[in-house]
C-alpha cells in the first residue's frame, strides 16, 4: 500500500509539473467541444442549388417557391441550359440542379403528370440523401394537395403522427456532446497511458524501478489512479461546456453517469496498458492507440448508425468499449435512464476491464526481457 | 555474495553471455571489464533478476535473503531517474519504495548527498544536473538503502575524468566502511582499480583474478614507444614484434624479447625518418593484458 502511495505521489508531482500534458488534458475537451459540438451537423441544410427553368410558367415557379421554403435548397443559380447546370455540379457550385421542362405547366394544366428533374451531387451521400428525401417529400405534398382538390376531401385517410422522444427538435447537438465526450476520454486514456509508459520504459526508469521490491501490480495501480482523475477532469469539463454552451439537458442522475463512467475509463485504460506493453517505443504506441481510436470513432455508433452496418462489422464494434459506453452516457444525458436499462452495457464494460487489465498484468512481469 | 554458475544468456540465436561463473566475495571491489558489446550488460541485468537466464543460475547472499528485500543497490548504465523530480524528490521516492519513512530517508541522504558532494543541489530537478551529477544521484538513490552491496553498471561511462577519479573515491571510502561492490567498466585503466577482476570477451570471462595477478599472466614484454608519427602499426611487421597496439598518445609493443626488438625498431624507423622520443620497457597494463589474452583467445 505505502508503495502504492509512493508511486501515486510521484506521478502527481510529474504531472503537476508537465504543463502542456496537463494543459491538453483540460484543453482537449473543451475545443474539440466547442469544434465538433458546432461542426458535426447531420442535418444538411441550405444546399447550393442552380435551376433551369424552361417552363417560365407560374406553375414553375410556385414548385420553386416550395423547394426553396424548405430551407433546404437555396436557389443561387438561374442558368439558361442543361450543359450550364451540369458544369455547376462538376465544379461543386451547386450540389442540385433542378429542370423543369417547357412543357411543365401545359402537363400540369392537362391533368397530366409534370415532371420535375432533380440532379443531385452524390459524391456525398450526407447531403445528397437529404436533398432526394427532401425532393420527394416535396414532390408528394404536391402531388397530395391538389389529390385533396380534386376528389373534394376533408381530410387525408391516414394519418401518421410521429413523436421525436429525447430529443424532439432534433439537435444533433445533443446528440453529439455526450459521445465526443466518450471520444475524448478514449483518446486521452488510451493514449497517454499507453505512451507515458512507453516513456518510462524508454528512459529506463523502469530499470531502475523493477529491482525495488515494488510488485508489477502495484506499479499498474499507482499508474492507473492518476489517469482515472484525469478522466473524470476531463469529463466534468465536458460536461459543463455541453450544459452550458450547448444546453445539453442532463435528464438522468449524474451521480449515476459518473458511477458508471468508471467502468469505461478503466476499460480504456486497460487497452492503453496493453498497448504500452506491447510497443516498443512511444511512436509504436501512438500508432496503435490510432488503431484503437479509428474504429472507435467510425463503428462505436458515434457517426453512423450502428445498425446500418453490415452484420460482420457490427460485431467488431461489439469489441469496441466505445460501443457500450455510448449506450450508456446517451441513455443517462438524453433519455433519462438509469442503470436498471443499462446492466449489459455495464457488465460489458466489466468484462473489457478485467479482461485487459489482467492481460498486461500477466505480460508485465516485472522482467524488461 | 553472489555466485554465477555457468550463467548463459541467448538472444535470438546470439549468445550475449556463456557459461560465465564467478564469485563475488564480502568486502570485494569486483570488476567486470570488458570492451562495448561484450555481454556486461546482460550479465549485470540476470544477477539482478531483471532478465531470466537461459541456462545457468545466479545466487545472492547464498540464497538466505531474498533479493527482493532491498539488500543491494544497482544504477543501471543508463540514468534512469525522474528527471521531472528534484535531486531530493528523486531520492524520496526511493526510499518510499523501500518502506523507508521520510525522517530516516532524510537523516540518510544528508549523509550521502555530503559524501558526494550534492548538498547544494538538493532542489535542483535532476534533468539539469551535469552528467556527473547525475551518476551520483543515482548512486545516492542507490545507497539511501544502505544495501551491503552495490552494483553498478558502467558508472563512469561517458563523464570526464576528474569525475571518474571522484566517482571512485567514494567507491573506495563505501567498500573501506564494508560494502561490496560489483562493477562493469570498459575502462582498462579502471580496472587496475578494481581488488578483483574478470575480463569478459564476446560472453565468455577470459581471466579472473588480483590485476597483478594477471599481469603477471601474459609472458611478453611491453615496450612503450613515443615518436613523432602517429601511425606506428607497421612495427607489427617485423619479426621481433608479436604486436602493435595504440595507446593513448603512444604505441605499445608486444615483444618475446625485449634488446633485439628495441634494435629493430629503432632501426626501421630511422630508415623511414622518424624520430623516438621514448622508447622503454614498462610493467604491462590491464590493457595490455586485454589484448594478450584476448588474442589468444581469437588464435
Amino acid at each position: 500500500m505505502s508503495r502504492i502511495l509512493a508511486i501515486l505521489k510521484k506521478e502527481f508531482l510529474q504531472m503537476r509539473r508537465d504543463r502542456l500534458t496537463l494543459g491538453m488534458v483540460f484543453a482537449l475537451p473543451l475545443f474539440q467541444l466547442l469544434l465538433f459540438g458546432y461542426a458535426i451537423q447531420t442535418e444538411v441544410k441550405h444546399i447550393p442549388t442552380a435551376v433551369f427553368d424552361q417552363s417560365l410558367s407560374a406553375e414553375s415557379r410556385d414548385m420553386m417557391e416550395a423547394f426553396s421554403a424548405s430551407g433546404y435548397f437555396d436557389v443561387y443559380y438561374s442558368t439558361g441550359g442543361y450543359a450550364e447546370i451540369t458544369n455547376m455540379i462538376d465544379s461543386g457550385r451547386a450540389k442540385v440542379g433542378i429542370i423543369f421542362p417547357p412543357d411543365f405547366s401545359e402537363n400540369l394544366k392537362k391533368g397530366d403528370t409534370a415532371t420535375v428533374q432533380v440532379l443531385v451531387d452524390a459524391s456525398d451521400s450526407m447531403s445528397s440523401s437529404t436533398a432526394i428525401a427532401t425532393a420527394n417529400a416535396i414532390g408528394l405534398l404536391k402531388s397530395q394537395k391538389i389529390f385533396i382538390q380534386k376528389a373534394q376531401l376533408t381530410n387525408l385517410p391516414y394519418d401518421i403522427r410521429v413523436r421525436p422522444w429525447y430529443n424532439p427538435d432534433g439537435i444533433t447537438a445533443y446528440y453529439m456532446v455526450p459521445a465526443i465526450l466518450g471520444i475524448i476520454v478514449t483518446m486521452t486514456m488510451v493514449m497517454m497511458t499507453a505512451v507515458a509508459i512507453v516513456r518510462e520504459r524508454e528512459r529506463g526508469t523502469l530499470e531502475q524501478l523493477m529491482v525495488t521490491p515494488i510488485r508489477s501490480f502495484e506499479l499498474m495501480i499507482g499508474k492507473i489512479v492518476p489517469y482515472i482523475g484525469l478522466g473524470y477532469l476531463q469529463i466534468t469539463v465536458a460536461l459543463l461546456v455541453g450544459a452550458l454552451v450547448f444546453h445539453v439537458p442532463i435528464r438522468g442522475s449524474l451521480l449515476e453517469l459518473y458511477v458508471l463512467t468508471l467502468f469505461f475509463i478503466t476499460a480504456s485504460l486497460g487497452l492503453g496498458i496493453l498497448i504500452s506493453n506491447i510497443a516498443k517505443n512511444q511512436m509504436q504506441a501512438f500508432q496503435m492507440s490510432f488503431f484503437v481510436l479509428l474504429p472507435s470513432i467510425m463503428l462505436s455508433g458515434f457517426l453512423f448508425p450502428r445498425e446500418a452496418m453490415p452484420l460482420v462489422i457490427q460485431y467488431i464494434g461489439d469489441i469496441i468499449p466505445l460501443t457500450y459506453y455510448l449506450v450508456i452516457i446517451r441513455g443517462i444525458v438524453l433519455k433519462g435512464i438509469g442503470f436498471p436499462y443499462l446492466v449489459s452495457q455495464v457488465a460489458a464494460l466489466l468484462v473489457f476491464s478485467v479482461v485487459l487489465v489482467t492481460l498486461s498484468i500477466i505480460k508485465f512481469k516485472k522482467k524488461i526481457a | 555474495m553472489i555466485e554465477m554458475e555457468a550463467l548463459t544468456k541467448v538472444f535470438g540465436g546470439i549468445t550475449a553471455v556463456s557459461e560465465v561463473s564467478l564469485r563475488v566475495e564480502q568486502g570485494d571491489i569486483f570488476g567486470l571489464v570488458g570492451p562495448d558489446g561484450a555481454g556486461k550488460t546482460t550479465l549485470l541485468r540476470m544477477v539482478c533478476g531483471l532478465i531470466n537466464p537461459t541456462s545457468g543460475r545466479v545466487t545472492l547472499f547464498g540464497g538466505r535473503q531474498k533479493k527482493d528485500a532491498g539488500n543491494f543497490g544497482y544504477m543501471p548504465q543508463r540514468f534512469s531517474l525522474c528527471g521531472d523530480l528534484t535531486v531530493m524528490e528523486n531520492i524520496n521516492f526511493f526510499g518510499s519504495l523501500y518502506k523507508l519513512d521520510r525522517k530516516t530517508v532524510r537523516e540518510r541522504a544528508d549523509e550521502i548527498l555530503e559524501l558526494t558532494k550534492l548538498s547544494q543541489f538538493k532542489s535542483r530537478f535532476a534533468e539539469d544536473l551535469s552528467g556527473g551529477m547525475k551518476q551520483k544521484l543515482a548512486l545516492t538513490c542507490a545507497l539511501v538503502i544502505r544495501p551491503g552491496m552495490l552494483i553498478l553498471d558502467e558508472p563512469t561511462f561517458g563523464v570526464d575524468p576528474e569525475f571518474r577519479k571522484e566517482f571512485w573515491k567514494i567507491l573506495y571510502m563505501l567498500n573501506r566502511d564494508g560494502m561490496t561492490i560489483f562493477v562493469s567498466t570498459p575502462y582498462m585503466d579502471e580496472a587496475d582499480l578494481c581488488k578483483k577482476v574478470a575480463l569478459l570477451d564476446r560472453g565468455k570471462i577470459v581471466a579472473v583474478g588480483t590485476p597483478d595477478q594477471l599481469k603477471k599472466q601474459i609472458k611478453n614484454k611491453i615496450i612503450e614507444i613515443k615518436a613523432d608519427v602517429k601511425d606506428l602499426d607497421f612495427l607489427g611487421e617485423l619479426p621481433e614484434v608479436d604486436d602493435a597496439s595504440f595507446y593513448g598518445d603512444r604505441y605499445h609493443v608486444s615483444v618475446p624479447v625485449v634488446e633485439p626488438a628495441k634494435i629493430s625498431i629503432s632501426r626501421l624507423l630511422s630508415e623511414k625518418g622518424i624520430a623516438i622520443s621514448f622508447m622503454e620497457e614498462i610493467t604491462p597494463s590491464m590493457e595490455d593484458v586485454f589484448v594478450s589474452l584476448t588474442e589468444k583467445e581469437v588464435v
